[in-house]
């Protein structure tokens, strides 16, 4: 894949993604960053684009609109393997090729989550879709850095359980 | 001082699996001066040992041996290798389970007497009844420690007992309250430590203050010089001699080495699926379908509780994960009450899981943002458990796989589980009554969850007064074999609506006091 290729999908996907505070951007050199540098992720095995394939996916089968793309990007950054890297790269053709068949370029330049939904929804049933969704169960609910975001606050045995510290304390009910 | 018995001698009782069933049996007979050899195939973990994690806590517990499943529910489906949710440790699943410790109902004894016979259903009467286990309760709820038995108070109240005690009290429901839990409520009603509210219940109490048989009747039993508890060690079949008694368990040691432990008497308490499993896998010439199977009952009527969740949404937080996971029921709904449409009842017990296992358990495979917009108000839910009777089926069984082995080399357990419509019908009764529960509070989105892997798993070694229809007999003796015993939840004629732990204690604390006076008097 060109570099020329790569930056084009790159654009179309940050124009797609501009009601987002910051997009993620391919950088060509085998590096994901976010776009104000916040964070980078270095692929080793697999390309930048299927990286970034992987992500969008992540985010497509459980988006959380409070939650930030580095922890989708740690999700998923075990994918970048060698034992994945024949898996990772057969389903995402198989994933662009569902794409084509609705009419889009590939799956990443699709503008509209509820259009990438439908494509997902044509592979879903498939090896590759339910190995990702089902990594994602524990790959992305697992990371003690998003719990806050929900609300859940882990394990309290350390600080004397909530006995003292509010058990009880709903008062609207 | 710890015991250690020879694997020569051949006067020791063993028991295999330290669980309520087994855990509590080799206490009972250690007090009695018995001598015990308790195999259990899992380590020794206690309390600073546990893990309030839910992923770490079920690598380091469960029981994930090598299992397939088959049948309709949705268990074999989502988990197709998982079947249940049971704990392989030196106290077994009485690390996970609840503390939720509430007797059988009477008419449940008798549930063939009082339902009459249903289509597709096995069931049968056990042959005791309640009055005849009221002073073995009485007992099991000393050793316990239940709240709201004896002198015991309540456990207060948490967030998530505040919801389920508005909405069902909105319903009209009156039977409701936090439980009777083998948890300790005070600090001067028990010698544990009284109950700091720090959830985590199902990943073992690191206060110790629910009951688990880990840190209570395992080191008790030791401490009395006749225990001896060798840990990692997986029994892989029974032995018998020409005459039909048995007479030596082989089991696979910590370092994977066949070891054969000879014995007077022999217990089976490894749980619901490796029970039948250990007497299909005993096979042999004299007995070709399993130690004693002359009735085609071991392994069948494979019972797991009709259950279910439902989870309210709510438009401001409830932070149920934080307080005890269990405590709180609703018990109007218990009763047998055909009208209904269906036979038996539930019960309804609080219940929270944490992010993590909210998100494997929800709704197993779904995804997309119906999915993800219920885990996006996790603060604001508020939880419940359905604990109904299912009924005995006979292909509801435990077989042994043709194909799967473990990692010892030997046919894997394979579990048929198909929902009965009396089944259905109570979930889908049960789920409307939850949903109703949490609207009547205001609930915004209330949705049912389907049943997890099972974590009560009864019935597949009956107990029957006929040995044509069952496999022990009203102790758990075998039918076929005098000095073999069943002393965990496979024994159960039939399951009830009630969490089993009690009943499983009960029962072992009352085998424990047969079998000492047979082998007092000499007949075993």
């Amino acid at each position: 894949m060109t570099q020329e290729h790569l930056k084009g999908i790159t654009r179309r996907a940050l124009l797609s993604r501009s009601m987002a505070t910051w997009a993620l951007a391919v950088s060509g050199a085998g590096f994901i960053a976010a776009p104000d540098a916040a964070w980078a992720l270095e692929v080793a095995v697999i390309t930048p684009e299927q990286m970034a394939t992987l992500m969008q996916m992540a985010r497509d089968i459980y988006p959380h609109d409070k939650v930030a793309d580095q922890y989708y990007a740690i999700a998923v950054k075990g994918y970048d393997s060698a034992d994945s890297k024949d898996m990772v790269a057969a389903g995402i053709d198989e994933l662009n090729a569902a794409a084509v068949a609705q009419g889009h370029a590939s799956y990443l330049a699709i503008g509209w989550e509820k259009d990438r939904v439908k494509v997902l929804q044509a592979i879903e049933t498939g090896v590759f879709f339910q190995t990702v969704r089902a990594g994602l169960v524990t790959g992305l609910y697992n990371q003690k850095e998003i719990w806050p975001i929900f609300g859940y606050e882990g394990e309290s045995f350390s600080q004397g359980g909530y006995i003292n510290r509010g058990f009880d304390d709903i008062n609207w009910l | 001082m710890v015991a250690k018995f020879d694997l020569n001698d051949d006067s020791v009782v063993v028991i295999i699996g330290t669980g309520a069933g087994g855990g509590v049996l080799a206490n009972e007979l250690a007090q009695k001066g018995v001598k015990v050899v308790a195999l259990e195939a899992g380590g020794r973990y206690l309390p600073e040992d546990y893990l309030n994690d839910e992923w770490a806590s079920f690598g380091q517990l469960a029981w994930t041996d090598t299992r397939t499943t088959s049948g309709d529910w949705r268990v074999a489906k989502d988990f197709s290798g998982l079947p249940t949710w049971i704990v392989k440790a030196v106290g077994g699943t009485t690390t996970h389970w609840a503390g939720a410790s509430i007797r059988f109902q009477d008419h449940e004894w008798k549930a063939l007497t009082n339902y009459g016979k249903v289509d597709g259903a096995n069931l049968l009467d056990w042959p005791i009844d309640g009055a005849e286990m009221a002073p073995w309760y009485d007992k099991a709820e000393e050793k316990l420690g239940v709240t709201r038995t004896g002198n015991r108070p309540g456990l207060p109240g948490s967030n998530n007992y505040k919801v389920f005690e508005k909405g069902a009290k909105s319903l009209g429901y009156t039977q409701v309250h936090t439980g009777r839990m083998a948890i300790q409520s005070s600090d001067d009603t028990g010698n544990r430590v009284a109950c700091q509210q720090t959830g985590f219940c199902f990943q073992g109490c690191k206060w110790g203050a629910k009951w688990s048989a880990a840190y209570t009747d395992i080191p008790e039993g030791e401490a009395t010089g006749n225990l001896e508890v060798r840990e990692r060690s997986h029994v892989a079949k029974i032995l018998h001699d020409e005459t039909g008694k048995v007479t030596a368990v082989e089991y696979f040691d910590k370092d994977g080495k066949l070891q054969t432990q000879k014995a007077r008497i022999i217990c089976v308490a490894g749980n619901t699926i490796e029970s039948p499993r250990l007497l299909l896998n005993s096979a042999s010439e004299m007995f070709p379908n399993g130690l004693a199977n002359s009735s085609d009952q071991v392994g069948r009527n494979y019972m797991r509780h009709v259950t279910g969740s439902v989870y309210g949404v709510f438009d401001k937080p409830v932070r149920m994960w934080r307080g005890t996971t269990m405590a709180g029921i609703v018990q109007d709904e218990a009763h047998h009450a055909p009208e209904r449409g269906f036979v038996g009842g539930y019960e309804l017990e609080t219940l929270s899981l944490g992010l993590p296992f909210m998100a494997a358990f929800l709704d197993p495979g779904a995804w997309g943002r119906e999915f993800t917009s219920g885990l996006d108000s996790y603060e604001n839910m508020a939880g419940l458990w359905i604990v109904g009777e299912d009924l005995p089926q006979a292909d509801n069984r435990v077989t042994l796989s043709k194909d799967a082995k473990d990692q010892f080399g030997l046919p894997a357990p394979n579990v048929n589980y198909s929902d009965h419509p009396n089944d259905i019908a109570m979930r889908n009764h049960a789920y409307a009554r939850g949903v109703a529960m949490y609207e009547a509070v205001g609930a915004t989105r209330a949705f049912p969850t389907p049943p997890y892997p099972s974590t009560h798993n009864l019935g597949t070694n009956r107990m029957s007064e006929d040995p044509k229809l069952g496999v022990v007999n009203k102790w758990g003796q075998t039918h076929d074999i005098a000095n073999l015993f069943i002393s965990d939840g496979s024994q159960f004629t039939t399951g009830a609506a009630e969490n089993p732990t009690l009943t499983i204690v009960a029962l072992a604390i009352r085998q424990a006091d047969h079998i000492a006076s047979e082998m007092a008097a000499g007949t075993i």
